[in-house]
Protein backbone atom coordinates (compact mmCIF):
# COMPACT_ATOMS: atom_id res chain seq x y z
CA UNK A 1 0.00 0.00 0.00
CA UNK A 2 2.81 2.37 0.94
CA UNK A 3 4.97 1.41 -2.16
CA UNK A 4 1.74 1.62 -4.31
CA UNK A 5 1.39 5.36 -2.90
CA UNK A 6 4.91 6.17 -3.16
CA UNK A 7 5.02 5.29 -6.84
CA UNK A 8 1.75 7.13 -7.83
CA UNK A 9 3.62 10.05 -5.85
CA UNK A 10 6.52 9.46 -8.46
CA UNK A 11 4.40 9.53 -10.79
CA UNK A 12 2.72 12.84 -9.91
CA UNK A 13 6.01 14.17 -9.27
CA UNK A 14 7.35 13.26 -12.13
CA UNK A 15 4.46 14.44 -14.57
CA UNK A 16 4.60 17.75 -13.13
CA UNK A 17 7.91 17.95 -14.05
CA UNK A 18 7.78 16.96 -17.95
CA UNK A 19 4.93 19.65 -18.22
CA UNK A 20 6.15 22.03 -16.49
CA UNK A 21 9.63 22.10 -18.65
CA UNK A 22 7.74 23.51 -21.65
CA UNK A 23 4.14 25.33 -20.27
CA UNK A 24 4.58 28.76 -19.33
CA UNK A 25 3.37 28.90 -15.36
CA UNK A 26 0.74 32.05 -15.38
CA UNK A 27 -2.98 31.82 -14.57
CA UNK A 28 -5.21 32.27 -16.96
CA UNK A 29 -7.87 33.80 -14.70
CA UNK A 30 -5.49 36.03 -13.26
CA UNK A 31 -4.48 37.13 -16.58
CA UNK A 32 -8.16 37.97 -17.56
CA UNK A 33 -7.94 40.55 -14.52
CA UNK A 34 -5.07 41.98 -15.61
CA UNK A 35 -5.44 42.16 -19.41
CA UNK A 36 -8.60 44.67 -18.96
CA UNK A 37 -6.11 47.28 -20.51
CA UNK A 38 -5.72 45.22 -23.62
CA UNK A 39 -9.60 44.65 -24.57
CA UNK A 40 -9.67 48.40 -26.36
CA UNK A 41 -7.31 47.29 -29.02
CA UNK A 42 -7.09 43.39 -29.09
CA UNK A 43 -11.07 42.92 -27.82
CA UNK A 44 -12.65 40.75 -25.72
CA UNK A 45 -12.28 37.93 -27.95
CA UNK A 46 -8.67 38.62 -28.13
CA UNK A 47 -8.97 38.78 -31.73
CA UNK A 48 -7.30 42.38 -32.57
CA UNK A 49 -8.30 44.48 -35.54
CA UNK A 50 -7.37 44.94 -38.99
CA UNK A 51 -7.23 48.38 -39.98
CA UNK A 52 -6.58 49.49 -43.30
CA UNK A 53 -3.97 52.11 -44.15
CA UNK A 54 -3.48 52.11 -40.10
CA UNK A 55 -1.36 50.41 -37.79
CA UNK A 56 -3.19 47.05 -37.30
CA UNK A 57 -3.76 45.08 -33.97
CA UNK A 58 -2.34 41.40 -33.98
CA UNK A 59 -5.08 38.70 -33.19
CA UNK A 60 -3.72 36.98 -29.95
CA UNK A 61 -5.84 34.28 -29.48
CA UNK A 62 -4.64 30.93 -29.56
CA UNK A 63 -1.21 32.36 -29.87
CA UNK A 64 1.16 30.50 -28.17
CA UNK A 65 1.85 31.36 -24.76
CA UNK A 66 5.91 31.12 -24.19
CA UNK A 67 5.74 33.09 -27.59
CA UNK A 68 3.17 35.36 -26.20
CA UNK A 69 5.37 36.27 -23.06
CA UNK A 70 8.90 36.78 -24.75
CA UNK A 71 7.00 39.14 -26.78
CA UNK A 72 5.81 41.29 -23.88
CA UNK A 73 9.26 41.07 -22.03
CA UNK A 74 10.64 42.18 -25.80
CA UNK A 75 8.51 45.21 -26.12
CA UNK A 76 9.70 46.36 -22.45
CA UNK A 77 12.89 45.57 -23.05
CA UNK A 78 12.64 47.92 -26.43
CA UNK A 79 14.37 44.81 -28.56
CA UNK A 80 10.73 45.15 -30.10
CA UNK A 81 9.83 48.71 -30.83
CA UNK A 82 6.40 49.41 -30.82
CA UNK A 83 5.66 52.71 -29.28
CA UNK A 84 2.23 51.76 -28.85
CA UNK A 85 2.80 48.70 -26.69
CA UNK A 86 6.10 49.73 -24.65
CA UNK A 87 3.72 51.86 -22.15
CA UNK A 88 1.36 48.76 -21.59
CA UNK A 89 4.05 45.94 -21.49
CA UNK A 90 5.66 47.98 -18.44
CA UNK A 91 2.35 48.05 -16.94
CA UNK A 92 2.70 44.46 -16.40
CA UNK A 93 4.55 42.77 -13.65
CA UNK A 94 6.70 40.04 -14.76
CA UNK A 95 4.02 37.24 -13.29
CA UNK A 96 1.16 39.21 -15.03
CA UNK A 97 3.28 39.10 -18.28
CA UNK A 98 3.00 35.59 -17.94
CA UNK A 99 -0.64 35.55 -16.88
CA UNK A 100 -1.74 37.32 -19.66
CA UNK A 101 0.33 34.99 -21.83
CA UNK A 102 -1.63 32.06 -20.87
CA UNK A 103 -5.34 33.73 -20.93
CA UNK A 104 -5.11 34.97 -24.79
CA UNK A 105 -3.24 31.23 -25.34
CA UNK A 106 -6.18 29.59 -24.14
CA UNK A 107 -8.82 31.50 -26.08
CA UNK A 108 -9.91 30.17 -29.40
CA UNK A 109 -8.47 31.40 -32.08
CA UNK A 110 -10.35 34.66 -34.19
CA UNK A 111 -10.22 34.85 -38.10
CA UNK A 112 -8.51 37.33 -39.26
CA UNK A 113 -9.43 40.38 -41.94
CA UNK A 114 -7.93 42.53 -44.36
CA UNK A 115 -7.01 40.03 -47.28
CA UNK A 116 -10.67 40.48 -48.87
CA UNK A 117 -10.01 42.74 -51.53
CA UNK A 118 -6.90 41.07 -53.10
CA UNK A 119 -7.13 39.62 -56.88
CA UNK A 120 -7.20 36.29 -57.08
CA UNK A 121 -3.18 37.02 -58.97
CA UNK A 122 -2.57 38.38 -55.67
CA UNK A 123 -3.67 35.46 -53.37
CA UNK A 124 -1.95 32.80 -56.25
CA UNK A 125 1.11 34.59 -55.47
CA UNK A 126 0.59 34.57 -51.70
CA UNK A 127 -0.07 31.05 -51.65
CA UNK A 128 3.19 30.23 -53.63
CA UNK A 129 5.53 31.89 -51.20
CA UNK A 130 3.57 30.90 -47.77
CA UNK A 131 3.57 27.18 -49.00
CA UNK A 132 6.74 26.44 -51.35
CA UNK A 133 8.37 29.82 -51.11
CA UNK A 134 10.52 31.44 -54.08
CA UNK A 135 14.13 29.83 -53.82
CA UNK A 136 15.30 31.36 -56.74
CA UNK A 137 15.31 34.29 -54.61
CA UNK A 138 16.06 32.45 -51.66
CA UNK A 139 12.45 33.33 -50.02
CA UNK A 140 12.28 30.23 -48.01
CA UNK A 141 7.96 28.87 -47.57
CA UNK A 142 6.85 30.41 -44.45
CA UNK A 143 5.57 26.95 -43.51
CA UNK A 144 8.77 25.53 -42.91
CA UNK A 145 8.92 27.11 -40.00
CA UNK A 146 5.30 28.38 -39.10
CA UNK A 147 4.17 24.56 -39.50
CA UNK A 148 2.38 22.28 -42.49
CA UNK A 149 -0.94 25.25 -42.36
CA UNK A 150 1.34 28.64 -40.69
CA UNK A 151 -1.00 27.51 -37.50
CA UNK A 152 2.68 27.81 -35.88
CA UNK A 153 5.42 25.42 -34.24
CA UNK A 154 6.41 25.40 -30.80
CA UNK A 155 7.22 28.59 -28.69
CA UNK A 156 9.33 30.50 -31.42
CA UNK A 157 7.31 29.94 -34.48
CA UNK A 158 4.08 31.93 -33.70
CA UNK A 159 1.02 30.87 -36.32
CA UNK A 160 0.45 33.37 -38.96
CA UNK A 161 -2.32 31.75 -40.67
CA UNK A 162 -5.58 33.77 -39.80
CA UNK A 163 -3.74 36.54 -38.70
CA UNK A 164 -4.74 39.81 -40.07
CA UNK A 165 -3.41 40.81 -43.23
CA UNK A 166 -2.39 44.62 -41.98
CA UNK A 167 -0.57 43.48 -39.24
CA UNK A 168 1.68 40.85 -41.01
CA UNK A 169 2.57 43.22 -43.49
CA UNK A 170 3.34 45.72 -41.13
CA UNK A 171 5.67 43.28 -38.68
CA UNK A 172 7.50 41.88 -42.58
CA UNK A 173 8.26 45.25 -42.96
CA UNK A 174 9.10 46.03 -39.78
CA UNK A 175 11.92 43.69 -39.98
CA UNK A 176 12.95 44.79 -43.26
CA UNK A 177 13.64 47.80 -42.13
CA UNK A 178 14.89 46.86 -38.77
CA UNK A 179 12.33 48.32 -36.62
CA UNK A 180 11.61 44.55 -35.05
CA UNK A 181 14.68 43.19 -34.46
CA UNK A 182 13.63 40.25 -31.49
CA UNK A 183 13.17 37.39 -34.32
CA UNK A 184 15.88 34.41 -33.07
CA UNK A 185 18.76 33.98 -34.86
CA UNK A 186 17.53 37.27 -37.50
CA UNK A 187 15.45 34.51 -39.04
CA UNK A 188 12.73 36.47 -40.33
CA UNK A 189 15.36 39.39 -41.24
CA UNK A 190 17.09 37.28 -43.42
CA UNK A 191 13.52 36.43 -45.42
CA UNK A 192 11.62 39.54 -45.29
CA UNK A 193 14.35 41.60 -46.63
CA UNK A 194 14.32 39.61 -50.13
CA UNK A 195 10.62 40.04 -50.18
CA UNK A 196 9.19 43.22 -52.22
CA UNK A 197 6.17 45.24 -51.21
CA UNK A 198 4.22 42.53 -53.84
CA UNK A 199 5.25 39.74 -52.27
CA UNK A 200 4.19 41.20 -48.35
CA UNK A 201 0.87 42.55 -50.00
CA UNK A 202 0.54 39.30 -51.55
CA UNK A 203 1.73 36.47 -48.38
CA UNK A 204 -0.31 39.04 -46.27
CA UNK A 205 -3.64 38.98 -47.52
CA UNK A 206 -3.49 34.95 -48.21
CA UNK A 207 -2.20 33.92 -44.82
CA UNK A 208 -5.25 35.91 -43.51
CA UNK A 209 -7.74 34.24 -45.20
CA UNK A 210 -6.13 30.49 -44.14
CA UNK A 211 -8.38 29.28 -41.13
CA UNK A 212 -6.63 29.97 -37.93
CA UNK A 213 -6.98 27.14 -36.04
CA UNK B 1 13.53 25.42 -80.10
CA UNK B 2 15.54 23.64 -77.69
CA UNK B 3 19.06 25.42 -78.06
CA UNK B 4 17.06 28.93 -78.12
CA UNK B 5 15.28 27.79 -74.74
CA UNK B 6 18.47 26.67 -73.74
CA UNK B 7 20.32 30.12 -74.32
CA UNK B 8 17.48 31.90 -72.57
CA UNK B 9 17.61 29.47 -69.56
CA UNK B 10 21.22 29.81 -69.35
CA UNK B 11 20.74 33.79 -69.17
CA UNK B 12 18.15 33.27 -66.53
CA UNK B 13 20.89 32.21 -64.52
CA UNK B 14 23.37 34.76 -65.21
CA UNK B 15 20.96 37.12 -64.25
CA UNK B 16 20.15 35.20 -61.10
CA UNK B 17 23.57 34.78 -59.86
CA UNK B 18 24.43 38.23 -60.86
CA UNK B 19 21.84 39.63 -58.75
CA UNK B 20 22.32 37.78 -56.14
CA UNK B 21 25.71 39.43 -55.97
CA UNK B 22 24.61 42.86 -57.02
CA UNK B 23 22.74 43.41 -54.05
CA UNK B 24 24.72 41.63 -51.47
CA UNK B 25 26.26 44.93 -50.37
CA UNK B 26 23.12 46.13 -48.90
CA UNK B 27 21.49 43.59 -47.09
CA UNK B 28 22.24 42.25 -43.85
CA UNK B 29 21.75 38.56 -43.99
CA UNK B 30 24.25 37.71 -47.40
CA UNK B 31 23.61 34.66 -49.18
CA UNK B 32 27.22 34.46 -50.42
CA UNK B 33 26.26 31.60 -52.63
CA UNK B 34 29.48 30.42 -54.91
CA UNK B 35 29.23 31.83 -58.60
CA UNK B 36 29.89 29.22 -61.35
CA UNK B 37 33.21 28.75 -62.33
CA UNK B 38 34.56 29.25 -65.88
CA UNK B 39 33.71 26.12 -68.05
CA UNK B 40 30.52 24.82 -65.38
CA UNK B 41 27.93 23.20 -66.52
CA UNK B 42 24.84 25.60 -65.18
CA UNK B 43 21.17 24.05 -65.56
CA UNK B 44 18.06 25.98 -63.91
CA UNK B 45 15.40 23.45 -63.77
CA UNK B 46 11.91 24.04 -64.67
CA UNK B 47 9.55 24.92 -62.42
CA UNK B 48 5.87 23.36 -61.57
CA UNK B 49 4.46 26.07 -62.92
CA UNK B 50 6.48 25.13 -66.28
CA UNK B 51 5.34 21.62 -65.83
CA UNK B 52 1.41 23.13 -66.14
CA UNK B 53 2.68 25.13 -69.40
CA UNK B 54 4.23 22.53 -70.69
CA UNK B 55 3.22 20.48 -74.29
CA UNK B 56 3.74 17.31 -72.19
CA UNK B 57 0.90 14.82 -72.42
CA UNK B 58 -1.20 15.37 -69.77
CA UNK B 59 -1.51 11.83 -67.91
CA UNK B 60 2.85 12.40 -68.05
CA UNK B 61 2.17 15.97 -66.05
CA UNK B 62 -0.33 13.95 -63.49
CA UNK B 63 2.80 11.66 -62.98
CA UNK B 64 5.31 13.84 -62.91
CA UNK B 65 2.80 16.12 -60.36
CA UNK B 66 2.34 13.12 -58.10
CA UNK B 67 6.63 12.88 -57.97
CA UNK B 68 6.38 16.01 -56.73
CA UNK B 69 3.98 15.50 -54.35
CA UNK B 70 6.05 12.21 -53.11
CA UNK B 71 9.24 14.13 -53.31
CA UNK B 72 7.72 17.11 -51.03
CA UNK B 73 5.56 15.34 -48.46
CA UNK B 74 7.32 12.28 -48.33
CA UNK B 75 6.05 11.56 -45.04
CA UNK B 76 2.70 10.39 -46.91
CA UNK B 77 4.46 7.18 -46.79
CA UNK B 78 5.65 6.56 -43.46
CA UNK B 79 4.94 3.13 -42.04
CA UNK B 80 5.07 1.79 -45.49
CA UNK B 81 8.83 3.11 -47.15
CA UNK B 82 9.66 6.05 -44.68
CA UNK B 83 10.43 5.04 -41.15
CA UNK B 84 11.55 8.51 -39.67
CA UNK B 85 11.05 12.22 -39.89
CA UNK B 86 12.64 12.81 -43.58
CA UNK B 87 11.49 13.77 -46.62
CA UNK B 88 13.27 14.05 -49.78
CA UNK B 89 12.97 17.77 -49.55
CA UNK B 90 14.94 17.67 -45.99
CA UNK B 91 17.72 17.42 -47.64
CA UNK B 92 17.53 18.21 -50.98
CA UNK B 93 16.20 21.73 -50.51
CA UNK B 94 13.95 24.08 -52.70
CA UNK B 95 12.38 21.09 -54.57
CA UNK B 96 15.45 19.34 -55.64
CA UNK B 97 16.20 22.41 -57.88
CA UNK B 98 18.67 24.20 -55.43
CA UNK B 99 22.26 24.14 -56.05
CA UNK B 100 24.71 23.34 -53.63
CA UNK B 101 21.90 21.43 -51.60
CA UNK B 102 22.02 17.94 -53.35
CA UNK B 103 19.65 18.88 -56.52
CA UNK B 104 18.57 15.85 -57.77
CA UNK B 105 17.91 16.04 -61.91
CA UNK B 106 21.79 15.50 -61.90
CA UNK B 107 20.94 11.79 -61.31
CA UNK B 108 18.82 11.35 -64.27
CA UNK B 109 21.55 12.39 -66.65
CA UNK B 110 24.26 10.85 -64.96
CA UNK B 111 23.17 7.40 -64.47
CA UNK B 112 23.26 4.63 -64.49
CA UNK B 113 26.93 5.02 -63.52
CA UNK B 114 29.13 3.01 -61.40
CA UNK B 115 28.76 3.41 -57.99
CA UNK B 116 31.78 2.87 -55.21
CA UNK B 117 29.22 2.71 -51.48
CA UNK B 118 27.55 -0.48 -53.50
CA UNK B 119 30.23 -1.49 -55.72
CA UNK B 120 28.21 -1.87 -59.07
CA UNK B 121 26.23 -0.32 -61.83
CA UNK B 122 23.06 1.93 -60.53
CA UNK B 123 20.65 3.40 -62.16
CA UNK B 124 18.25 5.96 -61.17
CA UNK B 125 15.93 3.78 -59.52
CA UNK B 126 18.49 2.14 -57.55
CA UNK B 127 19.63 5.50 -56.36
CA UNK B 128 16.72 6.32 -55.29
CA UNK B 129 16.31 2.97 -53.14
CA UNK B 130 19.38 4.04 -51.93
CA UNK B 131 17.83 7.00 -49.94
CA UNK B 132 15.02 5.40 -48.57
CA UNK B 133 17.37 2.50 -47.16
CA UNK B 134 19.89 4.85 -45.71
CA UNK B 135 18.27 8.33 -45.06
CA UNK B 136 14.87 7.49 -44.62
CA UNK B 137 15.92 4.48 -42.28
CA UNK B 138 13.01 2.45 -44.58
CA UNK B 139 12.40 0.43 -47.97
CA UNK B 140 12.00 1.92 -51.05
CA UNK B 141 8.87 1.62 -53.35
CA UNK B 142 8.95 -1.20 -55.59
CA UNK B 143 11.65 -0.65 -58.89
CA UNK B 144 8.96 -0.28 -61.59
CA UNK B 145 5.71 0.52 -58.99
CA UNK B 146 3.71 3.40 -59.76
CA UNK B 147 5.42 5.73 -56.58
CA UNK B 148 8.92 4.83 -58.00
CA UNK B 149 7.88 5.86 -62.02
CA UNK B 150 6.20 9.25 -60.62
CA UNK B 151 9.36 10.06 -58.53
CA UNK B 152 11.83 9.22 -61.34
CA UNK B 153 9.64 11.37 -63.84
CA UNK B 154 9.69 14.18 -61.64
CA UNK B 155 13.98 14.21 -61.23
CA UNK B 156 13.78 13.80 -65.21
CA UNK B 157 11.25 16.61 -65.71
CA UNK B 158 14.31 18.40 -63.73
CA UNK B 159 16.56 17.83 -65.82
CA UNK B 160 14.93 18.71 -69.15
CA UNK B 161 17.02 19.80 -71.76
CA UNK B 162 20.64 18.68 -69.85
CA UNK B 163 22.31 15.99 -72.16
CA UNK B 164 22.38 12.59 -71.15
CA UNK B 165 25.98 11.60 -69.65
CA UNK B 166 27.13 15.11 -69.04
CA UNK B 167 30.27 15.09 -66.80
CA UNK B 168 29.11 14.90 -63.53
CA UNK B 169 32.26 17.25 -62.02
CA UNK B 170 31.49 19.77 -64.32
CA UNK B 171 27.96 20.24 -63.23
CA UNK B 172 27.62 23.59 -61.11
CA UNK B 173 26.09 23.32 -57.55
CA UNK B 174 26.19 19.11 -57.25
CA UNK B 175 25.69 17.04 -54.22
CA UNK B 176 26.89 18.90 -51.55
CA UNK B 177 30.29 20.21 -52.75
CA UNK B 178 32.96 19.23 -50.15
CA UNK B 179 34.68 21.75 -48.14
CA UNK B 180 38.34 22.21 -47.29
CA UNK B 181 39.48 20.37 -44.75
CA UNK B 182 39.23 22.10 -41.76
CA UNK B 183 42.08 23.97 -39.63
CA UNK B 184 41.43 22.36 -36.56
CA UNK B 185 40.01 18.60 -36.07
CA UNK B 186 36.27 18.36 -35.64
CA UNK B 187 35.36 18.96 -32.19
CA UNK B 188 32.96 17.41 -30.27
CA UNK B 189 32.19 20.09 -27.72
CA UNK B 190 33.02 22.83 -30.10
CA UNK B 191 30.00 21.25 -32.11
CA UNK B 192 27.84 21.25 -29.05
CA UNK B 193 28.17 25.02 -28.63
CA UNK B 194 27.84 25.81 -32.68
CA UNK B 195 24.65 23.51 -32.58
CA UNK B 196 22.72 24.87 -29.36
CA UNK B 197 23.34 28.24 -30.83
CA UNK B 198 22.36 27.89 -34.29
CA UNK B 199 20.46 24.84 -35.11
CA UNK B 200 18.38 23.71 -31.16
CA UNK B 201 15.76 26.48 -31.77
CA UNK B 202 14.20 24.03 -34.89
CA UNK B 203 16.07 20.58 -34.62
CA UNK B 204 15.81 20.50 -30.41
CA UNK B 205 18.82 20.51 -28.24
CA UNK B 206 18.16 16.43 -27.70
CA UNK B 207 18.36 16.51 -31.95
CA UNK B 208 14.68 15.11 -31.88
CA UNK B 209 13.89 18.10 -34.03
CA UNK B 210 9.85 18.82 -33.63
CA UNK B 211 6.63 16.71 -33.52
CA UNK B 212 3.15 18.49 -33.23
CA UNK B 213 0.11 17.36 -33.61
CA UNK B 214 1.28 13.79 -34.98
CA UNK B 215 3.09 15.88 -37.85
CA UNK B 216 6.55 16.05 -38.18
CA UNK B 217 7.70 19.45 -38.39
CA UNK B 218 11.70 19.54 -37.83
CA UNK B 219 13.24 16.74 -39.00
CA UNK B 220 15.29 14.67 -36.33
CA UNK B 221 19.38 14.91 -36.60
CA UNK B 222 20.00 12.04 -34.32
CA UNK B 223 17.88 9.31 -32.60
CA UNK B 224 15.27 6.76 -33.45
CA UNK B 225 13.56 9.01 -36.18
CA UNK B 226 16.83 10.57 -37.99
CA UNK B 227 18.54 8.75 -40.77
CA UNK B 228 20.44 5.77 -39.80
CA UNK B 229 24.19 4.97 -39.59
CA UNK B 230 24.69 3.97 -43.69
CA UNK B 231 23.04 7.01 -45.01
CA UNK B 232 25.47 9.28 -46.81
CA UNK B 233 24.79 12.25 -44.75
CA UNK B 234 25.93 10.29 -41.57
CA UNK B 235 29.69 11.09 -42.94
CA UNK B 236 30.84 14.42 -41.73
CA UNK B 237 32.19 15.46 -44.74
CA UNK B 238 28.25 15.05 -46.06
CA UNK B 239 26.84 16.42 -43.35
CA UNK B 240 29.64 19.64 -43.36
CA UNK B 241 28.78 20.93 -46.79
CA UNK B 242 24.85 20.42 -46.50
CA UNK B 243 25.01 22.41 -43.16
CA UNK B 244 27.73 25.15 -44.23
CA UNK B 245 25.36 25.50 -47.30
CA UNK B 246 21.99 25.21 -46.45
CA UNK B 247 21.60 25.81 -42.33
CA UNK B 248 20.44 27.72 -40.95
CA UNK B 249 17.18 27.74 -42.77
CA UNK B 250 16.96 30.86 -44.85
CA UNK B 251 20.97 31.81 -44.06
CA UNK B 252 23.35 29.55 -46.08
CA UNK B 253 27.19 30.39 -45.96
CA UNK B 254 26.38 31.80 -42.70
CA UNK B 255 28.22 29.38 -40.87
CA UNK B 256 32.48 29.13 -41.01
CA UNK B 257 33.74 26.29 -42.44
CA UNK B 258 35.32 25.06 -38.94
CA UNK B 259 32.13 25.66 -37.54
CA UNK B 260 29.85 23.32 -40.04
CA UNK B 261 33.04 21.00 -39.70
CA UNK B 262 32.38 20.96 -35.72
CA UNK B 263 28.42 20.74 -35.87
CA UNK B 264 28.51 18.19 -38.35
CA UNK B 265 31.10 15.98 -35.88
CA UNK B 266 28.53 16.83 -33.42
CA UNK B 267 25.50 15.67 -34.74
CA UNK B 268 26.78 12.94 -36.59
CA UNK B 269 28.68 11.47 -33.44
CA UNK B 270 25.30 10.73 -31.52
CA UNK B 271 23.44 7.33 -31.91
CA UNK B 272 21.18 6.47 -34.73
CA UNK B 273 19.34 3.59 -35.98
CA UNK B 274 21.56 0.77 -37.16
CA UNK B 275 22.98 0.66 -40.20
CA UNK B 276 21.16 -1.55 -42.53
CA UNK B 277 24.66 -3.66 -43.83
CA UNK B 278 24.92 -4.73 -40.26
CA UNK B 279 27.19 -7.76 -39.92
CA UNK B 280 26.99 -8.40 -36.07
CA UNK B 281 28.91 -6.17 -34.51
CA UNK B 282 29.82 -2.08 -35.74
CA UNK B 283 33.52 -2.70 -35.63
CA UNK B 284 33.10 -5.62 -38.16
CA UNK B 285 30.92 -3.49 -40.17
CA UNK B 286 32.43 -0.22 -39.96
CA UNK B 287 35.59 -2.42 -41.25
CA UNK B 288 33.78 -4.16 -44.32
CA UNK B 289 33.15 -0.96 -45.42
CA UNK B 290 35.81 1.47 -44.15
CA UNK B 291 37.32 2.67 -47.77
CA UNK B 292 33.89 2.91 -49.31
CA UNK B 293 32.12 5.10 -46.27
CA UNK B 294 33.09 4.14 -42.55
CA UNK B 295 36.82 6.37 -42.67
CA UNK B 296 34.32 9.27 -42.93
CA UNK B 297 31.86 8.08 -39.98
CA UNK B 298 32.10 7.90 -36.19
CA UNK B 299 30.36 4.83 -36.71
CA UNK B 300 31.98 1.71 -34.85
CA UNK B 301 34.22 3.69 -32.65
CA UNK B 302 34.59 4.78 -29.38
CA UNK B 303 33.79 8.26 -28.58
CA UNK B 304 32.92 9.37 -25.02
CA UNK B 305 33.60 6.26 -23.31
CA UNK B 306 30.91 4.61 -25.97
CA UNK B 307 31.35 2.55 -29.45
CA UNK B 308 28.72 4.35 -31.49
CA UNK B 309 26.35 1.87 -33.17
CA UNK B 310 26.77 -1.11 -30.97
CA UNK B 311 23.29 -1.77 -30.62
CA UNK B 312 20.19 -4.10 -31.85
CA UNK B 313 18.07 -0.70 -32.17
CA UNK B 314 16.80 -0.07 -35.87
CA UNK B 315 14.56 2.21 -35.14
CA UNK B 316 10.71 2.67 -36.11
CA UNK B 317 10.68 -0.44 -39.01
CA UNK B 318 10.85 -4.17 -38.02
CA UNK B 319 13.67 -5.54 -40.35
CA UNK B 320 17.37 -3.91 -41.06
CA UNK B 321 17.80 -4.91 -44.18
CA UNK B 322 15.61 -3.96 -47.30
CA UNK B 323 15.48 -6.87 -49.65
CA UNK B 324 16.67 -4.81 -52.71
CA UNK B 325 19.96 -3.59 -51.11
CA UNK B 326 22.01 -6.99 -52.88
CA UNK B 327 25.08 -7.47 -55.12
CA UNK B 328 24.97 -7.47 -59.28
CA UNK B 329 26.98 -9.49 -61.33
CA UNK B 330 25.07 -8.50 -64.81
CA UNK B 331 26.48 -11.87 -66.03
CA UNK B 332 23.76 -14.37 -67.07
CA UNK B 333 21.44 -15.72 -63.83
Amino acid sequence: MIIKRLIVLMATALSLAISSASALEGNAEAGKQAAVTCVACHQANGGGMNIAGGESWPALAGLDANYLYKQLQDMKSGQRNSPTMTAFANMLSDQQKKDVAVYYSQLPAVQGNGGEKATKEELAHGEKLALSGDWDRYIVPCKSCHGPDNQGAGANFPGIAGQHAGYIEDQLRAWKSGKRNNDPQNLMLAIAERMNDKDIRAVAAWLSRQPAQ
Amino acid sequence: MNILKKVLIKAVAGVFVLSVGAVQADVKVPLNIKQPKEGQYVHVPPTMEDLEKSSLHPELKRVIRRGYDLFMNTQQLRGKNVFNSMNCRSCHMGEGRQPFAGPVWPAAVVLPDYRGKNDHVNNIEERIAGCFSFSMNGTPPAYGSDDMIALTAYHQWLATGVPIYTDGKSIYGRGFPRLAEPKKKADFQRGKQVFEENCAICHSEDGSGLVQNGKEIFPAVWGDRSYNWGAGISRHFTLASFIKHNMPLGQPNSLSDQQAWDVAYYINTHERPQEPRFEGSAQKTREKYLDTFHKHTSYGLKVNGKVLGDHNNVGEKDFLKPDVLRPRTYTAD
